[in-house]
């Protein structure tokens, strides 16, 4: 690998044929398991991840209960066959930092002062990743969290913007991440205007990373719309349902 | 990251206190805790050193050992940051696996050395694609009294400042150590500054009460020019654009600062 | 001021109404704004501002009857499961009639794990479990019927305004309902076939719990479906 790759092409291109203000393409699933309490799916771009939650329940192990409000436990994990090269089903220590960074991110969302000594637990398994997958598999949980009826003072949506090759990009893939000069993710509650995640490797001058955070917003932005409408259809296949019976 | 329990009472304290501009050791909202960075504590280690920030103390040592280089990266050496939060250091430290916290300062401090490009790792290459120099970067927690990040951030620059290669040359596609000693080459220097959110405002360098107290921290780590090189946010609260950004440009200053206790010219 | 029209789909964090209002159902309040905490529909009354949820789970309240499902069986009575956040406790004094023997009573002959029970729930705070009683008229264990598990958010619309729909229910079907609060339905009627009818009628208005005339529709469907019964059996017959 000597040759650096190209990530913008003379007509201002990505890769994978992008502008670099748009977002890869989304779709959103709520309601897709049906044992746990509350699921989603997402998939952006190659990304593929599932989230589920379980409670709010009795807490396993017992002294682990918080005496004023739900303890939430969050894990992020990768399936072997998500990655390219086959990887190692035991948490690496990337995963267990993003199970704690996805956590941070969701919890001041959650009215958890409500369900004292219980537990409310988030799965995210990454089912193909293809970067990016801490901030979707940040949006899927929320949509997960809110199918489940735990209630939360707001959405919370998670996009990455960055730095390639010299150019401003929202929403970097693999390989973007892997090569680019920098990847800011970032997740936010839209209504109330506050950022709840907030990571970034690379090199920025202040004035670029916040060129770059309020890209991310405008991105987190755009998502949430498409988590309104994918929890909104809940309502609407029940609609047809109903619509079917009357015929 | 919580430790002792803080009483409410105390908590509010603070809160109070911080709104109105002060807090409760004295210091103002920009002001770090008394710093003491010592250097080659350690004989057996190719490089050490022990930072005092406040009360919290912790010890880096680095050791240095010839491997392998990354498939994908032929050409340079390798360098792995690793943190231990020995039980000794607080009532709430266990024996066994490293917790998520301990795990998550590792990373934040290996990030900044990585993406500053500190360590001139074209220089750590031997043999390409088969012998290059792997640097080991240990991080020890020997007593927490709050902002572990910028303590074994910082500890962890001196250390390699303080390092020193055994010199290898090559013969026959092999590589033999010879009695000479070289600093290990080192072209930038990160400084990790970390701002606690507390009662809306923001607060450098807290300590072990105020990071009960805070409902958010951000990490900022700069280099030499001025450069962010990276950002982690933590705790379970929230924060505004407007605050990161106010909390990046006092980062800028105090790691300007910080870097003068560590890097003498 | 309104943000959205009335039965409107709302999710979290929406703001539904900025003035001098109530914050009702699943909604909170912030200074003068009162925004969705749960996915529903948004309902403006006069002073109250509220949220419709489509789904939510059981949290004890003093007072409610529920039914539960005995889980563990020890030393001062039992552990019973009321589909809830919370596990719930019915001690063997709010059980039995005569005094209880420690050493010398077994509890498993009054009350075994499975078996079903409707009770009351006579304690609960943020600090300590629900506490049952089975010793009022009407409470006790169950031993006969199915059940059937809803939202809790669907049983005010079960129950119907002024108990119009369950008793149309009981009605229509022949069946005796127990309705908990928890959200399980107990439903005993003269053959299984009226139970299954019961039942499917019940989840189907969990289902459409948010939409209008439903009272009505449920009757038809049910009518609809004893006469398709009755032409089966007529059939059967011949």
């Amino acid at each position: 690998m000597s040759e650096k790759i190209r990530l913008i092409n003379e007509d201002g291109l990505r890769v994978d044929g992008r502008r670099p203000r748009d977002l890869r393409s989304i779709k959103m699933e709520v309601g897709v398991l049906s044992n746990a309490d509350g699921s989603a799916y997402i998939e952006q771009g190659r990304n593929k991840i599932l989230a589920a939650v379980y409670g709010p329940r009795e807490v396993h192990p017992r002294h682990l209960a918080l005496p004023d409000r739900a303890l939430l436990r969050c894990r992020y994990h990768m399936a072997p066959f998500s990655v390219e090269e086959r990887k190692s089903p035991a948490p690496s220590r990337r995963e267990i930092e993003l199970s704690k960074v996805i956590k941070e991110a969701l919890e001041p969302a959650i009215f958890l002062e409500k369900f004292p000594r219980t537990s409310i637990d988030i799965f995210i398994e990454v089912l193909q990743a293809d970067g990016g997958t801490r901030c979707a598999g940040t949006t899927v949980a929320a949509l997960a969290l809110a199918d489940a009826g735990i209630p939360m003072r707001d959405l919370v949506v998670a996009c990455a913007a960055g730095k390639v090759d010299g150019v401003l990009v929202l929403d970097l893939n693999d390989i973007e991440d892997k090569e680019g000069e920098a990847d800011v993710p970032v997740a936010y509650m839209p209504n109330l205007g506050l950022i709840s995640l907030l990571q970034m490797d690379g090199s920025l001058t202040i004035e670029e990373f916040n060129q770059a955070l309020n890209l991310a917003i405008e991105g987190c932005k755009q998502i949430y719309n498409l988590q309104r409408e994918a929890l909104r259809a809940r309502y609407v296949t029940i609609k047809e349902d109903v619509e079917e019976c009357l015929r | 990251m919580s430790s002792i329990m803080v009483s409410r009472i105390r908590q509010k304290q603070i809160a109070q206190m911080v709104a109105s501009g002060k807090r409760l050791d004295g210091r103002g909202l920009n002001d770090y805790r008394p710093i003491k960075v010592e250097t080659g504590i350690i004989e057996k280690a190719e490089g050490s050193s022990r930072v005092l920030l406040g009360k919290t103390e912790v010890v880096v040592g680095v050791k240095v050992e010839i491997g392998e280089p990354f498939p994908d990266r032929p050409n340079e050496g390798v360098f792995t940051v690793n943190s231990e939060f020995v039980p000794l250091a607080s009532p709430e430290f266990e024996a066994g696996p490293p917790s998520e916290e301990s795990i998550e300062l590792a990373r934040v401090v290996d990030r900044g050395i990585r993406e500053s490009k500190a360590i001139d790792l074209e220089k750590l290459c031997l043999i390409p694609g088969r012998k290059v120099y792997v640097i080991f970067i240990d991080i020890y927690v020997l007593n927490h009294d709050g902002n572990l990040i910028d303590a074994s951030s910082l500890a962890a620059l001196a250390a390699l400042l303080n390092t020193k290669i055994p010199v290898y040359i090559v013969e026959e596609n092999e590589v033999k150590k010879t009695n000479n000693y070289i600093p290990l080459p080192i072209r930038n220097y990160p400084i990790s500054i970390t701002l606690a959110n507390i009662s809306d405002k923001l607060i450098v360098d807290p300590w072990l009460e105020e990071e009960e107290a805070m409902s958010a921290r951000l990490t900022i780590t700069f280099d030499n020019d001025g450069r962010i090189s990276a950002i982690q946010k933590g705790g379970t609260g929230a924060l505004t654009p407007q605050q990161i950004i106010e909390a990046a440009y006092i980062a800028k200053e105090k790691a300007e600062e910080l870097r003068k206790m560590v890097v003498k010219n | 001021m309104f943000f959205f029209e009335n039965r409107q789909v709302v999710t979290p964090g929406d703001l539904l109404a900025e003035g001098d209002y109530i914050a009702g159902n699943n909604t909170y309040k912030e200074g003068s704004k009162i925004y969705a905490s749960r996915l529903g529909l948004v309902e403006y009354g006069e002073k109250v501002v509220q949220v419709v949820a489509l789904n939510t789970f059981y949290i004890p309240s003093v007072g409610d009857q529920v039914i539960g499902k005995i889980e563990d069986v020890n030393i001062n009575g039992w552990v019973v499961n009321i589909n809830s956040p919370y596990k719930a406790t019915l001690r063997a004094s709010e059980a039995l009639n005569k005094p209880y023997r420690q050493q010398k009573d077994d509890l498993t002959r009054f009350l075994d794990v499975g078996d079903l029970i409707f009770a009351k729930i006579i304690a609960f705070d943020r600090t300590i479990d629900p506490v049952l009683t089975i010793k009022e008229p009407g409470l006790g264990k169950i031993t006969q019927g199915q059940i059937v598990k809803v939202s809790p958010a669907k049983i005010p619309r079960i129950i119907g305004r002024k108990a119009s729909m369950i008793n149309m229910l009981k009605r229509e079907t022949e069946c005796k309902i127990t309705v908990g609060q928890n959200g399980i339905i107990l439903i005993s009627g003269p053959s299984p076939e009226h139970e299954r009818l019961a039942i499917m009628a019940i989840e189907k208005i969990a289902q459409e719990a948010h939409t209008s005339g439903l009272t009505d529709r449920i009757t038809e469907m049910i009518r609809k479906e004893k006469g398709a019964r009755n032409e089966r059996k007529d059939q059967v017959n011949k």
